[in-house]
């Protein structure tokens, strides 16, 4: 009897799970922060079935700021993470093993904003004033903005809200263009009343969130990564396709993680991803790092004395080659 | 007609429709701007009230600390018991700048809270990772160097409720300089704020919302926008600018009466909205339009009912009254056609209404019966007349066959030509003329014109006409035959009627003629070869007026080939259409024109040359022409 039920066990399982032919690869991923549209297209990949379909079985991990991506890569807790470039280059000089299998933002969305009321309307206007900045990471190209440009800037630690920024408090302050700038909008604050700076008019563009993996994990199986990475662009590409469907999606994992659902915030945040995803030559291509970007980023790091040296590009970034129409 | 009527009654009746719609309406607006705006200044106040009072707590307490000294044990008690005897406070801190307590401590923020039981619960919050010094309630304080309230926040720690805080900077005077210590605050929990705006209640679906500084939406009847949505963001995700100028308005502490579109029911709303001046938040009150305007609504439905059921029944009763008045019209209309054609025997309409209708049908009536009455009188007249004129036909006859009308009247009698004509102007005349011999040597002739015409003239005239035949006898005195016939006429003429006459006696064998007149026109006399010339006549009144009047005779003698003319006054007074008269000069123009044709011919021609002188015109009296020519 008990034979007879190893017997169909064997035979049958393989038909059960792997029905589809291969079997299913199990992978978890993390994005570095809460759910938002700034991960529009890996929740959407997940929920139209495109990792799936492209053999993996993905678990997706919740984000925030209580732990770094870093932090999960680097103990084995997640197969694929996102994070910023900058921080990326810095453990990788820091000798940790990872690679970039599909740079996402190409374009810093990290900004600064002031009030036209304050009297700034050009970059020279900051020089004296006092600047709300982010911490670590976030600080970089304020930093290099404020020496290239020589300015005199208080900085003052920014904290979560944009409230001291609304009261007066500071001058400046930092802002991702997907989010803080909206709330400064969505607090009342026209788009002709700020003075926006954006980083990339000033030299010192730095893209942002890519996709991690460990050395090891890549060399184990590098069709898996490039897997996740055609999936995941996918799921940008639909996502962009469809704006709509791709906010219930967001707005779901949102309500799931108790974070406040704002769907308006959400829209906006979409649209700039497609703003930032998309790189400015047209071509279309999504999730490449290019060289270029690469050296800017890891010259300003080692300028700022965070790294010693500047890793290899090549063995830094393992393109898939794909491109977002395909 | 009718339409005209309903058509006016009904713009009428709009125009006061309108004008009592829009000024109710304005009216109430007024009105609820009123109502909005204490309803909202008295929400306003309540919360203010309590804001205030909560204000007062850490603002002493901030002084205390910049003025007295103390140490933990003392801050916690103070603390603790600030936490504990205020009731609208949920919480309070003391945090102090990075080791500005003590050196030795990098951070110190002794906190008391209360918990849901109501107990009072100690936490540092320097203990944790928890950087307080980045926090907003205490971040903001400092840069701005003055007391604030935080924009509202859920508290993490309690039971998911939402929290204000007001923080209070305090200093001290370090070598002159003074010095930020750190920042005190005070907690509230917004449940009782929330339960104050949401106890507003407006009508069905009225209600009050409450937004910070930022816009957030603090109270709002739809929960789920609670904390979530600002109204920028709903202003947004609806597309709606204005909405996105009235938050513009709202943060920046103004404060209006504007109509606004609910974000719950997407009904029209007037709003008022007002800022709560400690804080910077506003309030609004919104009023359901169609609510507030539901009774003048309905009432305008019911007017217009009202109207269009009074529009129907004006209609009807017009409708009725123009047929009550058209339809005796039309009747008597159809009653006149037939009345045009004769038959005046037609049954009218009855109408038994005292108005002008009424009377209209009883002079119609009354015109009939007259109208039927005239043409009976008319038809009986015309009878009568047609009697009379063929009763005067035969007296035509019978007064022309008194007069001699054979000419020549006597064919053996060549001593003289004689010939008449005698035209009456009516059916039968007071003209006579005659002739007759007397004797075998004398002719008698008269030619008279009796006063009037027609009958009694014809009558009178034959009456005269008697006389004469009887009275004339051989050897009779023209004048004396005036006389006698004079005074017979006279005799029982009740009538007053008269005539004129000449009369003559000619012996045709001398030629001598007698000859008397009794107010008649003088003949002409022409004399052969000769110009016609009156003849001179004795003087004598007419006859039949003074019974004993006298008459004269004279006498002339005629040669052969003289001629007498003699005529009625119709001839030279005939009249044309100028109303000119013949005149004595045509006619003695034409007696003399045909002075050598025959009395025959002259008569003819004189009578003639009358006619083409009248052209047409009806005779105005009789005409009668005598010619005697003796031929010796």
């Amino acid at each position: 009897m008990i034979q007879i039920f190893f017997f169909l066990l064997f035979f049958l399982t393989p038909a059960f799970v792997f029905g589809q032919g291969s079997p299913l690869k199990k992978a978890t991923f993390r994005p570095q922060w809460k759910p938002q549209a700034q991960f529009a297209g890996f929740y959407v990949a997940k929920e139209k079935g495109f990792y799936k379909s492209h053999g993996i079985e993905l678990t997706l991990l919740q984000g925030g700021p209580a732990f770094s991506s870093s932090e999960f890569l680097a103990d084995g807790k997640a197969d694929f993470v996102t994070m910023w470039l900058s921080n990326a280059i810095q453990m990788r000089a820091s000798g940790h093993g990872i690679i970039n299998i599909g740079q996402i933002i190409q374009r810093s969305a990290l900004m600064l904003v002031a009030k036209k009321s304050r009297g700034i309307n050009k970059l020279e206007d900051i020089n004296g004033k006092k600047a709300g900045l982010w911490g670590q990471d976030f600080q970089i190209q304020p930093m290099a903005l404020f020496k290239k440009y020589n300015l005199q800037v208080t900085v003052i630690p920014q904290s979560f809200s944009v409230n001291l920024f609304l009261r007066d408090g500071v001058d400046v302050v930092s802002a991702m263009w997907y989010n803080e700038y909206h709330t400064l909008l969505n607090a009342g604050l026209n788009p002709d009343e700020l003075t926006p700076f954006f980083f990339q008019d000033y030299g010192l563009n730095f893209p942002e969130d890519g996709i991690y993996v460990l050395e090891k994990t890549f060399n184990k199986d590098p069709a898996l990564s490039c897997a996740f990475v055609k999936a995941t662009i996918e799921g940008w590409s639909y996502a962009f396709a469809h704006p709509d469907e791709a906010l219930d999606v967001i707005l779901e994992y949102m309500s799931q993680a108790n974070v406040p659902v704002n769907r308006v915030h959400q829209k906006w945040m979409l649209n700039r991803m497609k703003d930032l995803i998309f790189p400015l030559d047209n071509s279309g291509r999504i999730g490449m790092l290019e060289s270029s970007d690469y050296q800017r980023v890891a010259g300003e790091l080692k300028e700022s004395g965070l790294i010693k040296e500047i890793p290899d590009y090549s063995s830094f970034f393992i393109g898939c080659e794909i491109r977002a129409e395909q | 007609m009718i339409l005209l009527c309903t058509v006016s009654s009904a713009f009428i009746f709009l125009i006061v429709f309108s004008y009592d719609y829009f000024v109710s309406r304005r009216i109430i607006e007024s009105d609820i701007e009123n109502q909005a705006r204490t309803l909202a200044l008295a929400t306003v106040n309540r919360i203010e009230t309590i804001l205030l009072s909560v204000e007062k707590v850490p603002e002493n307490l901030s002084s205390f600390l910049e003025k007295g000294s103390y140490d933990e044990r003392e801050l916690l008690e103070l603390l603790r018991t600030v936490v504990e005897r205020n009731p609208e406070i949920y919480g309070a801190a003391v945090a102090f700048e990075p080791h500005r307590f003590a050196k030795e401590i990098p951070y110190f923020a002794p906190y008391f809270y209360k918990e849901k039981n109501g107990n009072v619960q100690f936490l540092d919050l320097g203990n944790k990772s928890y950087k307080y010094i980045y926090w907003d309630w205490y971040q903001i304080p400092k840069e701005l160097n003055r007391p604030q309230w935080t924009e509202p926040y859920f508290d993490e720690g309690g039971g998911n409720i939402v929290m204000a805080t007001y923080s209070v900077p305090f200093y001290k005077k370090v070598g002159g300089k003074r010095e930020l210590m750190g920042i005190v605050t005070a907690d509230i929990s917004l449940t009782w704020l929330q339960e104050a705006v949401s106890s507003i209640k407006v009508l069905e679906t009225g209600y009050g919302f409450l937004i910070s500084r930022n816009g957030t939406l603090v109270t709002h009847p739809l929960k789920n926008l609670i904390m979530n949505e600002t109204i920028f963001g709903i202003a947004e995700a609806r597309e709606d600018k204005d909405l996105r100028e009235i938050g513009r308005k709202m943060i920046s502490g103004g404060s209006g009466f504007i109509l606004f579109r609910s974000i719950v029911s997407g009904k029209n709303c007037w709003t008022y909205y007002s800022p709560i001046p400690s804080n910077g938040w506003s309030l609004a009150v919104l009023f359901p339009q169609d609510e507030l305007t539901a009774n003048i609504y309905r009432l305008s439905q019911i007017v217009i009912i009202l109207g269009v059921i009074g529009l129907l029944m004006l209609a009807l009763a017009v409708t009725l009254i123009a047929r009550s008045i058209t339809r005796p019209l039309k009747a008597m209309a159809r009653a006149t056609e037939e009345i045009a054609t004769g038959n005046l025997d037609i049954e009218l309409p009855v109408h038994r209404t005292k108005d002008e209708v009424g009377r209209l049908a009883d002079s119609f009536s009354h015109m009939k019966t007259s109208l039927k009455q005239y043409i009976k009188e008319l038809t009986e007249t015309t009878a009568a007349k047609e009697r009379i004129v063929s009763e005067l036909k035969v007296a035509h006859d019978i007064q022309m066959s008194l007069l001699p009308k054979h000419f020549p009247p006597f064919p053996e009698r060549k001593e003289f030509d004689i010939f008449a004509i005698l035209e009456p102007a009516r059916e039968v005349g007071g003209d006579l003329y005659d002739f007759f011999l007397v004797g075998d040597d004398h002719l008698f002739f008269v030619v008279g014109d009796v006063s009037g015409k027609g009958v009694p003239a014809a009558i009178f005239m034959a009456v005269g006409k008697t006389l004469l035949n009887r009275l004339v006898e051989k050897g009779t005195d023209p004048s004396h035959v005036l006389a006698k016939v004079n005074k017979e006429l006279c005799r029982g003429n009740e009538s007053a009627m008269f005539v004129t006459l000449f009369c003559g006696m000619l012996n045709f064998k001398t030629g001598n003629l007698l000859f008397s007149n009794a107010g008649h026109n003088p003949p002409l006399l022409v004399r052969s070869g000769q110009k016609p010339e009156w003849i001179k006549v004795p003087e004598g009144f007419i006859l039949g007026c003074i019974e004993d009047a006298t008459y004269k005779t004279e006498m002339i003698v005629l040669n052969p080939g003289d001629r007498i003319f003699l005529y009625t006054d119709g001839v030279t007074e005939a009249m044309n259409r100028e109303k000119a008269f013949y005149s004595k000069e045509r006619l003695t123009s034409a007696v003399e024109k045909e002075k050598n044709a025959s009395v025959e011919a002259l008569t003819h021609e004189v009578f003639r040359s009358v006619k083409v002188f009248t052209d047409g015109e009806p005779l105005s009296d009789d005409i009668t022409l005598l010619a005697i020519q003796f031929n010796g």
